[in-house]
């Protein structure tokens, strides 16, 4: 095991990944020279040289096309976005060709593309720059979405995703880039898509979320063993494909689910992960199916607004009370 | 299809030279080509208004109808191992790349044989065989992506081009604008036409843009573009080869415009006429038909004879009643292939689709 930060994590991943395959490049804005917004992409001009690391004019829609259109042609780009609320701009090139090129063509046409970049909320950045969107993404059959909480699953998992021949998007969390933990040591550390990882064990209720909101809910989980309660987290990692044995396996133990996530609550994950659990697992549940969210409005800037919109630990552990 | 190599297309005279005759370069063979490819675009369009008609075909069909020269002419400038991609008015410029009009019919039929295995239909026509990209229905969709295509050209170092058609509307569209930024930036080798037909669905193009000069829009990004006469094939060839030769050399990108006109509706649920443009406008522009004005310069240069016309038409025609009854017989999709190429990697772990258990 190495430490390292989640930032650093993601960094190797990219430098790994563009060593071992000539065809995979990063594009995106100020990922050459700045070396990224968030210093993720540090060092890798110097190493791989202004055709593979391509600071682009600010222009989402076009450079997320650009992507597209070479990976049709073969090869495998990573598109940045500076942070996922601007890749709104870019919502038709990802949904109408990137997601759809493989069924339109009946096969002839891969789209082997990552694009990532940071989501949910930082700290009083207001309406604009607070967004999650993972439910959004996760929508559109064709699209595969993964959400790291940790640099192991960073690192892993944008491996994994470089690697997929199908168009992923990778939400990093914007508060996570400067969080240090421990990253195995192996030569090629793969996350695979779609197996969730347990982040803690527990018997008592099960709190399944994902990205930053698994952190939080550790924190919850801590407080709640304080008082007895014995919660297990259950971090999903990859939404889509999404690891629905790991769910059922967690409710049938505990009979009790809290769910958690940064974003919205309506059509957020949250509603199809309870319906998952009401139709395939209604004989474990002992008490219904709850979500913490963020409130229901826009990010506000006023610290203590942001504060009480977000979902918190407390959030989390009054939740788990309620169905206990 | 017509795909001469371009050394051979420019720069000659049109003189005889020891009995063969020769017009903007091209011998009798090649001219014949081109005529041949018009004359299946045009009758491949009317079958397909008919199958339409009847409802063979379903969903939105654009056809091509008077925009021949622009497409033909265009791609007869390529190599096959050149790329198009373009919008969803495009049946005859994936025949003119070379898909076989057998695929192109079932594909608007919507049967397994089609060149999307009728996944995709009219709009979005796809054969990575004939390195033609789609097939596009999002207007503007394409540009970025084709742009895209041009950026694998320079990554891989290859002497390859792309071209991206589009519609005059398209070029309002931000994704144009940001396209060729970028184009001209980083000088990728894309060629970008767009085709003037003067109408957006309804919206004539002088109610849409500010300004009229399309071409002119290029100089906002410092990039070469070019007027072409889209009811003249040969000026067509001309002007695109000459973009094509400079991409293919230094990577240059172009803009071109195309002037020409569309002669049926936006698409066929529109009528000809009588909203936005005129019976009279129609007719005037008809004059014009780009297959008849190209028949009667071959005829004035002697380089056409009736009989050959009749040939190629009578063989047009088969051709197209060809593809037509290979369509009618082809069977359609297996229903339980429904779910294949959602996903090129179906994941072990997890789940991809949430309407099916099993997955």
């Amino acid at each position: 095991m190495a430490e390292m930060t989640y930032r650093d994590a993601l960094n190797a991943a990219l430098a790994e990944e563009m060593a071992r395959d000539p065809n995979v490049f990063l594009m995106g804005e100020e990922v050459a020279l700045y070396s990224g917004a968030y210093k993720v992409s540090k060092g890798l001009l110097e190493k791989f040289g202004e055709t593979r690391v391509v600071d682009t004019p600010i222009a989402e829609l076009g450079f997320a096309g650009i992507g597209v259109g070479a990976a049709m042609a073969g090869l495998r780009p990573v598109i940045e976005f500076m942070t996922m609320n601007f890749s709104i701009l870019a919502m038709d090139q990802v949904f109408n060709s990137a997601a759809k090129v493989l069924y339109m063509s009946n096969g002839q046409f891969k789209c082997p593309i990552v694009f990532r970049g940071p989501t949910g909320a930082a700290l009083q950045l207001s309406a604009q720059h607070s967004q999650a969107l993972e439910s959004t993404y996760a929508h559109f059959p064709g699209l595969k979405v993964c959400t790291p909480a940790t640099p192991a699953d960073a690192k892993g998992l944008l491996k994994a995703a470089i690697r997929d021949d199908d168009p992923v998007v990778l939400m990093e969390g914007e508060l996570l880039y400067a969080m240090k933990g421990e990253v195995p040591d192996v030569e090629d550390h793969v996350v695979p898509l779609g197996v969730a990882d347990v982040k803690r064990e527990g018997s008592h209720v099960s709190i399944i979320t994902y990205g930053k909101m698994a952190l939080v809910s550790l924190q919850a989980a801590a407080r709640l063993a304080k008082e007895g309660i014995d919660a297990e987290v259950v971090d999903l990692r990859t939404l889509r494909p999404l690891d629905v044995e790991a769910i059922l396996r967690s409710v049938h133990k505990t009979n009790r689910a809290v769910y958690v996530e940064e974003g919205w609550p309506f059509i957020g994950i949250g509603a199809q992960i309870a319906d998952i659990i009401q139709s395939e697992a209604f004989d474990d549940l002992d008490a219904p199916v709850l979500r913490v969210t963020q409130a229901d409005t826009p990010m506000p800037y006023n610290k203590q607004l942001e504060k009480v919109a977000k979902p918190s630990a407390e959030r989390i552990v009054e939740a788990c009370k309620r169905v206990l | 299809m017509v795909q001469t190599e371009t050394r051979a297309r420019r720069g000659e005279v049109d003189a005889s030279n020891g009995g063969s005759r020769r017009m903007a370069g091209l011998d009798r063979d090649a001219l014949h080509g081109l005529l041949r490819d018009m004359l299946i675009g045009r009758h491949f369009e009317e079958r397909a208004a008919e199958a339409y008609a009847i409802g063979k075909i379903g969903g939105f069909c654009h056809l091509y109808v008077g925009q021949e020269a622009v497409g033909i002419g265009a791609i007869s400038a390529l190599r096959p191992d050149d790329y198009v991609m373009s919008a969803y008015r495009e049946h005859v410029q994936a025949l003119a790349k070379g898909i076989p009009s057998r695929a192109v019919m079932a594909e608007l039929y919507g049967r397994a044989t089609g060149c999307s295995g009728g996944r995709g239909g009219s709009m979005h026509l796809y054969s990575a065989e004939h390195n033609f990209l789609g097939g596009w229905g999002i207007v503007g969709g394409q540009i970025p992506m084709a742009t895209g295509v041009a950026w694998a050209i320079r990554y891989r170092g290859e002497d390859r081009v792309c071209l991206c058609f589009m519609g005059e509307a398209a070029v309002n569209q931000g994704a144009f604008h940001e396209s060729l930024n970028m184009a001209a930036l980083w000088k990728l080798p894309v060629i970008y036409i767009v085709e003037n037909n003067r109408f957006g669905m309804g919206t004539a193009w002088e109610r849409a843009s500010s300004l009229e000069d399309i071409a002119a829009k290029a100089h906002a990004y410092g990039m070469p573009s070019a007027h072409a006469d889209g009811m003249d094939v040969l000026d067509m060839r001309k002007v695109v080869g000459e973009a094509v030769d400079r991409a293919r050399a230094d990577g240059t990108p172009a803009l071109i415009e195309a002037r020409c006109y569309r002669f049926m509706g936006h698409s066929m649920s529109d009528p000809v006429h009588g909203v936005y443009r005129t019976k009279e406008d129609v007719e005037e522009a008809k004059a014009r038909d780009p297959i008849v004005a190209f028949i009667d310069r071959l005829k004035q240069a002697g380089l056409v004879t009736d009989e050959e016309l009749e040939e190629m038409d009578q063989r047009a025609r088969a051709e197209v009643d060809d593809a037509r009854a290979f369509a009618e017989e082809s069977p359609d999709p297996h229903v339980a292939s429904l779910y294949e190429h959602v996903y090129a990697t179906e994941n072990v772990a997890g789940r991809l689709y949430f309407d099916r258990r099993e997955r």
